[in-house]
């Protein structure tokens, strides 16, 4: 079966890091595409504002954390309940060699975009054979 | 003998309706949703009664407004919309979480709401539709008068 949009597990991953605040995260649905020049990250984020997203990226980790405010009133009674509204946070460990002064990201309709280009060392190189 | 079955949740009647729409959505193996996972359909869905309006939210990451199609006869709440594959070519996909296709979804309200009163905004990726009740099953006040 594959995953669809409509699964928004909580985070069940090993977190590194115990964070301070006690409130419950979920792991955004991710798809990681590979082209020869960059790694693409497209992440759904619903509720999340471009200004509101965190990224980074140390010793291969990625790090994506973005903030969602409360947008339902309290103690409400639900009809439905369907999902959960919380932050959204996933860590990567990336493999390839990235560029990292060239990672740039982009927001917008509740999904994060992430452009992590290849070190010019990564990419493949097309080598010609002449003929002798 | 009759067995009567004492109702006191107001939304009882919807949750059953839920319940049956997932039976039939099992039943049928949710390919008319465009999308596999079995259970309740896309989107998923929070519904409030906020006075006299219901609250349906539901998150829709990179749907655009002009692929959303949301219609309301009586009770029932029509979410129509697609979430297209992004035409890329030439690449690998290391994970690939986030599915796309065409879904819909059909919500029971508890009452009636005015269909002209139904206000629907989207704002990052998250779908927010205000029902107000009809008339007809707003509670009146009556007043009294002495005699």
């Amino acid at each position: 079966m594959t995953t669809c949009a409509i699964d928004k597990p909580a985070n069940t991953e090993v977190v590194r890091a115990e964070r301070t605040q006690s409130e419950r995260y979920y792991r955004p649905n991710v798809d990681i595409i590979e082209s020869t020049e960059e790694l693409t990250v497209h992440a759904d984020v619903p509720g999340v504002k471009a200004d509101d997203v965190g990224i980074s990226f140390e010793n291969g980790t990625l790090t994506i954390h973005g903030k969602v405010n409360k947008r339902t009133p309290e103690n409400v009674n639900y009809a439905l309940n369907e999902y959960g509204v919380g932050d959204f946070y996933r860590t990567f460990q990336v493999s390839e060699k990235i560029d990292s002064a060239k990672i740039s990201a982009e927001c917008a309709d509740g999904v994060l975009t992430l452009h992590l280009p290849k070190a010019e060392a990564a990419r493949p190189r097309k080598i010609d054979v002449k003929t002798g | 003998m009759m067995m009567i079955r004492r109702v006191n949740e107001p939304f009882a009647g919807l949750r059953f309706r839920n319940e049956m729409d997932r039976l039939w959505s099992n039943f049928f193996g949710q390919q008319a949703n465009g999308c596999e996972c079995a259970g309740r359909g896309y989107p998923n869905l929070n519904v409030w009664e906020d006075g006299e309006a219901y609250i349906a939210e539901a998150e829709v990451p990179g749907i655009k407004l002009e692929d959303l199609e949301i219609s309301v006869v009586d009770d029932e709440l029509t979410i129509k919309g697609e979430r297209k594959a992004c035409g890329c070519e030439d690449v690998t996909y290391h994970r690939r979480e986030r599915g796309v296709g065409s879904f819909s979804r059909v919500l029971h309200l508890p009452a009636e709401v005015d269909p002209e009163k139904v206000e629907a905004t989207l704002s990052n990726g998250v779908l927010t539709i205000k029902l107000a009740k009809a008339q007809a099953v707003l509670p009146r006040k009556i007043e009294v008068t002495a005699g």
